[in-house]
């Protein structure tokens, strides 16, 4: 079974996860899809392109980061981040943006949609749309734009319109909901960027590959540093792409612990959550069949994360698979941890991660202590927490 | 034995030289006690048959009329089981009733006690708009060994050769959904409809159904002679959230059938 996991999807599907429950009017343009992002992704000039790109706009390879002060207070256990936070605009979400972009140039579709929910992944639509000339509409939920008001402002310089959605619990979930169907209204002139491992096939998929040069990079980097690798890869997990990207390069190497942190929120048992990995079960959500926040009858629930970026209902099919074979384990980390842990590596580091990956940074702590000195951790830093300032400060 | 329900869906939407008339609603819009009174009257209003809706949190293919009826109606509680009690109170009066269901809730319980009792409730057949035919099993294997009929969607986007798949992927009527996008009263209906019921009529010996946007007399008018059927939604949720019943609206509007 060593190399199964890398030759997923299947007909679209992680096992049993996946497929495509969307309206018959989009499975046209997700076969187009399918189909263009197969022959780019064997396309040299495209792959040159793409590293081009990664190179002098996005700013890669990020550094490998050796958190001493942070391993120490943690009691020894060697822990390295991954700075995704050094990305250009700030977070990992670049990665995909600028590889969907270059497919939608190649499909000649002008106008580009996307939903956000930090608000980093409409940045980095609004920033390839800039780049490249496109035509840029970000649908982000009326609380995510309260809480993350900066990368509103952002996106508006960059030029794209932000769409208010006031519907169901204004945050994530909504804001996909509306994106997809501005989608199926607009299917023949719009390609829609989503912005982590979810959705219908082959978004997942597509992402993923977009995303795994964090883990090529980190792995390689890790090598020729240490001449071994980590113990443990921790990632926070929203959507899951960051958590994808940077666990892909290490699936095959089963002695490597990969671990997943989901938002806790007020507490798993206060139901005041978003950890559809740890408190879910299987159910179809924005194309899907993956883990999922439902009540008993098939209606999503309400989330709640104080991180915008990981407050949503579902996560990618990818992790549901990687969950149920047991190579990843899933975990959550409350609101409170995940505060504490901001501060700290922000007081030990002089580095602020956003709130997503200090959900992460707080999860390598509890494992150093189980590992202790002789251990390895690698963590990666999505990225940067300069839009979580005001959450913060109320926290 | 039971009459194939199939067959019941297939004749009553067929149309012989009219165009026939599928009204919907939402179960539970605004009180589940509400929309039994409403689902009664317009099954006898001179529809041929009756789309009830079960609502769901993220109804993807909707716009914001059957997205609110649809957040009134889990407001108030409704369930996937008091929504077939709904079916099952409206199908008595006679008129064929079609479930329309997002595909989560049916999954969450259990498409084969769904299938079981949706056809206890007398319901003739299901339309899911998030399956598309690549995802139907093995939910409309349940679906059928219940008798109940499976429709499934063609859009203005699909390609000649898949309109053929799906038609055969279908029983009672194959759906036409007559605008690129989610459901809500249009103005117009596109150009080329026609044309896309032309086709689709070309490659299923089923009746044809055209369904959203569709709202006024010039619409029927101008589906009349190409589809067997045209189904009207929003418009008639519309006056159902002011507190009518839509029965007035489809009178006016089978006036332009005949
Ligand atoms: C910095 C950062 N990390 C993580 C996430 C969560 O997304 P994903 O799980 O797809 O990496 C976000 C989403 O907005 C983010 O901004």
């Amino acid at each position: 079974m060593s190399r199964m996991t890398l030759t997923h999807p299947v007909d679209g599907r992680f096992g049993a996860f996946g497929g495509q429950y969307v309206p018959e009017t989009l499975m046209s343009a997700l076969q187009e899809l399918e189909d263009m992002w197969h022959e780019a992704k064997a396309d040299p000039q495209f792959q040159l392109e793409l590293a081009g790109h990664r190179r002098a706009f996005i700013g890669r390879p990020t550094p490998l980061y050796a958190a001493t002060r942070l391993s120490e207070h943690f009691g020894g256990t060697h822990i390295h981040f991954k700075r995704e936070d050094l990305c250009h605009t700030g977070a990992h979400k670049l990665n995909n943006a600028v590889g969907q972009a270059l497919l939608a140039l190649r499909m000649g579709k002008k106008r580009i949609i996307a939903e956000t929910g930090a608000g980093q992944h409409g940045v980095a639509a609004a920033t390839v749309c800039a780049r490249f000339g496109l035509d840029c509409t970000v649908y982000m939920g009326t609380e995510d734009m309260h809480r993350q008001s900066m990368n509103v402002r952002r996106m508006k310089l960059l030029g794209a319109q932000v769409v208010e959605v006031k519907s169901g619990s204004k945050t994530l979930k909504d804001a996909t909901t509306e994106a997809i169907r501005d989608w199926v209204t607009n299917v023949r002139t719009t390609h829609y960027i989503i912005g982590s491992v979810v959705g219908p096939h082959p978004y997942p998929e597509m992402v993923r590959d977009l995303q795994r040069v964090i883990g090529d990079e980190a792995r390689e980097q890790y090598l020729s540093l240490d001449g071994k690798l980590p113990d443990v890869v921790v990632a926070c997990i929203g959507g899951g792409s960051n958590a994808i990207g940077i666990f892909t390069a290490f699936l095959d190497d089963r002695e490597v612990g990969l671990v997943g942190v989901e938002a806790a929120g007020k507490g798993i048992r206060t139901g005041e959550h978003a950890a559809s990995l740890v408190g879910g079960r299987p159910g179809v959500l924005h194309g899907s069949y993956s883990y999922v926040l439902q009540n008993g009858d098939g209606q999503i629930l309400p989330t709640h994360s104080i991180s915008a970026g990981l407050d949503y209902p579902g996560v990618g099919p990818e992790h549901s698979f990687l969950r149920d074979i047991e190579r990843v384990e899933y975990v959550a980390v409350t609101d409170k941890d995940a505060l504490a842990a901001f501060k700290l590596c922000t007081r030990l580091e002089g580095i602020m991660p956003a709130l997503e990956p200090a959900h992460a940074i707080h999860h390598a702590g509890v494992i150093a202590k189980e590992l202790g000195p002789g251990g390895s951790i690698l963590v990666c830093l999505s990225g940067r927490g300069d839009k979580d300032m005001d959450s913060v400060d109320g926290g | 034995m039971v009459a194939k329900a199939g067959t019941r869906l297939e004749s009553a939407l067929r149309a012989k030289g009219d165009l026939k008339l599928v009204a919907y609603m939402m179960a539970g819009h605004p009180t589940a006690k509400r929309s039994i009174d409403v689902g009664k009257r317009l099954a006898a209003s001179g529809i041929a048959a009756l789309e009830i809706g079960i609502p769901h949190s993220d109804p993807l293919a909707d716009g914001p009329v059957i997205q609110r009826a649809g957040k009134v109606a889990l407001e108030h509680g409704m369930t996937v089981s008091g929504a077939l009690d709904v079916a099952k109170a409206v199908a008595a009066e006679g008129v064929p009733v079609v479930l329309m269901t997002y595909i989560n809730p049916v999954l969450s319980y259990d498409p084969r006690k769904f299938s079981a009792e949706a056809a206890q409730a007398g319901v003739a057949g299901v339309i899911v708009p998030d399956l598309p035919i690549e995802e139907a099993e093995p939910v409309t294997g349940w679906l059928r060994s219940a008798a109940l009929d499976t429709v499934f969607m063609v859009a203005p986007t699909t390609p000649p050769d898949r309109i053929s798949t799906i038609c055969s992927h279908s029983s009672g009527f194959v759906y036409c959904v007559t605008v690129t996008g989610i459901t809500g009263a249009r103005k117009e209906l596109p150009e080329g409809i026609p044309a896309l019921l032309k086709e689709v009529k070309s490659r299923t010996s089923l009746p044809v159904a055209a369904g959203f946007g569709i709202s006024r007399q010039e619409h029927l008018k101008a589906l009349k002679g190409n589809a067997d059927a045209a189904v009207v939604g929003s418009a008639i949720v519309d006056e159902i959230e002011r507190g009518g019943d839509g029965v007035s609206l489809v009178r006016e509007l089978l006036k332009a059938c005949r």
